[in-house]
């Protein structure tokens, strides 16, 4: 049974969608309640962006977290899984403070191009992150093919959903 | 739960083997289309396309419903299942991140305001 008042107030969980928009593109979106230089500051200063981009239930923990927020500027991004150690690393192409970031993702030849907006309305943001692969070949590898590294990835993530459904199913 | 069998992996990658077969799949990616169709995109014979289609189906990569005259080929719910799925780690990927990013977003709101009085007194 909820035992909650109404009159309580629940916090609001914006919802996160992902699309392929076309052979080449997926496109995720999110709204943040609060203004766009707060949630730009938070993607673009590593003390912050290294808080939220390995989340707990991963199972996966940040070795390093460099970032020069700056055209040109590389970012290089090192964690690890069960012993092994991956990185993600990449030039910033476009730095436009509150409203948009673009950088490349170079740890694969096949890797896409991220662009970031912010958008502000009403002291609140809408996110737009959108990839773009150089082929349809290879989206489809960073998804499904990727199995390899998306199954180390998430292997831990998917055993935590699993037991949560369980419970969930239980209860 | 989602479970492959071995015989569905050996037979995806059989099928996919094929360079005719991997461009029917990209093909039906686009649009449905009838075996006839199939058969003259690719410059082949009906029964050779038919055959093609077989192996495909018997993968579970293509799926083909016969209404009328015409077969009607479309793709396989395997394949749509394990786009979805990885469509669906994906984002439960960026959910858990954001989650973590709204506490942070929070946090800095807080700060500000209470910078902001501050700087008021």
């Amino acid at each position: 049974m909820d035992a909650r008042r109404e009159s309580e107030p629940t916090p609001m969980k914006n919802r996160t969608t992902v699309e392929r928009k076309s052979e080449r593109e997926l496109v995720t979106t999110r709204t943040f309640n609060g203004p766009a230089r707060i949630v730009f500051e938070a993607w673009t200063k590593p003390e912050l962006f290294k808080r939220w981009w390995v989340p707990k239930s991963m199972g996966m923990s940040l070795l390093s977290c460099e970032m020069d927020v700056r055209v040109g500027g590389r970012y290089r991004l090192e964690f690890s899984y069960e012993g092994s150690k991956s990185a993600f690393f990449g030039t910033y192409k476009e730095v436009t403070p509150h409203s948009r970031l673009v950088w490349t993702n170079e740890e694969s030849e096949d890797g896409a191009i991220t662009t970031v907006t912010f958008e502000e309305k009403d002291g609140k943001t809408l996110l737009v992150m959108h990839e773009l692969y150089p082929s349809k070949e290879a989206l489809d590898a960073a998804g499904t093919g990727a199995a390899d590294a998306m199954v180390e990835t998430f292997a831990q993530l998917d055993e935590l959903l699993v037991t949560l459904g369980a419970s969930v199913g239980r209860s | 739960m989602v479970q492959y069998s071995r015989t569905g992996f050996d037979g995806s990658f059989a099928a996919l083997s094929d360079a005719t077969r991997r461009g029917v799949l990209e093909q039906l990616g686009r649009a449905d289309a009838s075996i006839t169709d199939l058969a003259e995109k690719f410059h082949m014979t009906l029964t050779g396309m038919k055959k093609h289609v077989g192996v495909l189906e018997q993968a579970g990569l293509v799926t083909t419903e016969k209404v009328g005259r015409v077969r009607t080929c479309k793709l396989g719910l395997r394949r749509l299942k394990e786009e979805a799925a990885w469509i669906e780690r994906y984002h439960q990927l960026w959910d858990a991140r954001f989650d973590e990013l709204d506490k942070v977003v929070e946090e800095l709101k807080r700060k500000e305001k209470v910078d902001g009085r501050k700087k008021r007194k």
